[in-house]
């Protein structure tokens, strides 16, 4: 083992987010230090994935939980997602603006962020996250939030990376066939209606429990919150802690979990930028290009 | 380039300007790099659990109340504390030319007033990346000579 892993394990926060870099890197896997992910679908949670669309107030709501948990004890770590830019590859991580949990020195000891880029990667989160929520368990983190990409109906990657799903919703987003749809809805294991000092939070909680209660028995239950103001945080963070699988969300898991580890074969393919650049000249068509991305990728193992 | 840089970006004090902040770190972005912005009014202690927590390599502070001569020496100092000795420091915002020695006396490797192209700060990234000795506890007199 080396120092710096040695370091981490023993709590040195430095040492962790050096090691975290070197993962998100592909620098060292978690088979180089013999960690394996956790079993998924566990009892009790240890990976939770806070969802929703941009701007429903999941980085204040998140950071009001942390506050309560590690107010009670527990050690909460968060891997906050923010979007890299398609053109250049850089980002503007900005999570920790609204973050008061990392700041209090009350609490802070027990309250790990960690602002991340999806970088190549194509859904609200980039599957390495899996692997670094590993390491902050293995590290004695007794939870790890992944709080998304702002991302809307359809992305549902985040199912491959975490035991547990939370939609966030906001008042008035739309009328009641919204909460109709198909979707990340159905993969909720509970949905939190924040801002619920707006008008028309009610109203929305109201047709989301309307919609489930035509799924039966498993269907999540919709709370309302609202981070900012301080409303329903306590019921709130208690539900979570103990929030049970709706299990809806297994096959849907397994087929995120296929998809991404696809696409990060593809995106780590050696020729993978030249074959982009191919595409961008013209010389190559898709077709060449699956092709030519089959190659070496079919002997890697991860 | 291979893995993007990780920035953090910081207001330390009582500071509510951070219009020449965000212009910095968005040139920092759409150079490629990973940007983590703290927001106002930050302490030292808390900038300098930032940039622990989430491992940057560079650390930007920016000042425009006057506050500079004090604070950006004190996050110097906690960096080190924290054994941080490698992080490159860099400064921008209303900084007199005779207050910028004492702050590279104290680790800060550049100094940038208003005015600066940021292609000039992106030049800096690269010159000190390259760098093994421009870490904040590294002894070294190298600085930037920033043209503004």
């Amino acid at each position: 083992m080396t120092e710096e892993l040695q370091q981490a394990m023993e709590g040195d926060r430095r040492a962790i987010a050096r090691m975290l870099s070197k993962i998100e890197n592909g620098s060292i896997s978690l088979a180089d230090i013999s960690l394996e992910r956790p079993s998924i679908e566990s009892e009790a949670w240890s990976t939770m994935a806070i969802t929703g669309a941009p701007g429903v107030g999941k980085s204040v709501l998140v950071d009001a939980l942390m506050t309560q948990w590690a107010g009670q004890g527990l050690r909460v770590a968060l891997l906050a997602v923010d979007p890299s830019s398609p053109r250049t590859g850089g980002a503007l991580l900005g999570d920790r603006v609204r973050m008061s949990s990392v700041d209090n020195p009350d609490i802070n000891e027990r309250v790990y962020v960690r602002s991340i880029a999806t970088r190549s990667s194509s859904g609200s989160v980039p599957l390495i996250v899996e692997d670094m929520a590993a390491f902050l368990l293995a590290c004695g983190w007794q939870r790890v939030l992944i709080e998304t990409v702002g991302s809307g109906q359809a992305e549902l990657r985040c199912a491959a990376v975490a035991d547990r799903i939370v939609v966030v919703e906001g008042p008035a987003r739309g009328d009641g066939i919204q909460a109709e749809k198909a979707g990340l809805l159905e993969l909720a294991d509970i949905v939190l209606v924040n801002k619920a000092d707006l008008d028309g939070a009610e109203r929305h909680a109201g047709e989301l429990r309307e919609s489930y209660a035509l799924d039966g028995e498993d269907a999540p239950e919709v709370m309302l919150t609202s981070g900012l103001k301080n409303i329903g945080i306590e019921e709130a963070a208690a539900a979570l802690l103990e929030l049970e699988s709706t299990g809806r969300a297994l096959r849907a898991r397994m087929r995120e979990r296929l998809l991404g580890r696809h696409e990060r074969r593809l995106v780590l393919h050696p020729s993978y930028n030249s074959v982009l650049n191919r595409l961008c000249q013209g010389t190559l068509d898709i077709e060449e290009a699956l092709s030519a991305l089959q190659g070496d990728s079919d002997e890697r193992t991860s | 380039m291979d893995q993007p840089l990780r920035i953090v970006v910081a207001k330390p004090g009582l500071d509510g300007h951070d219009r020449g902040a965000k212009v910095v770190a968005r040139a920092l972005r759409d150079a490629g790099h990973e940007v983590i912005y703290t927001g106002l009014r930050r302490t030292s202690q808390q900038i300098v659990d930032t940039v622990r927590d989430e491992d940057a390599r560079f650390l930007g502070l920016s000042s425009l109340s006057g506050a500079h001569a004090h604070l950006f020496p004190q996050v110097c100092e906690k960096l080190r504390e924290a054994g941080l000795d490698d992080v490159i420091v860099f400064g921008g915002g209303i900084i007199p030319q005779e207050d910028r020695p004492a702050l590279h006396e104290v680790g800060i490797r550049a100094v940038f007033g208003p005015g600066t192209p940021t292609a000039e700060i992106l030049e800096f990234i690269t010159e000190a990346s390259g760098r093994d000795d421009a870490g904040v506890g590294q002894s070294n007199d190298w600085h930037w000579e920033s043209s503004a």
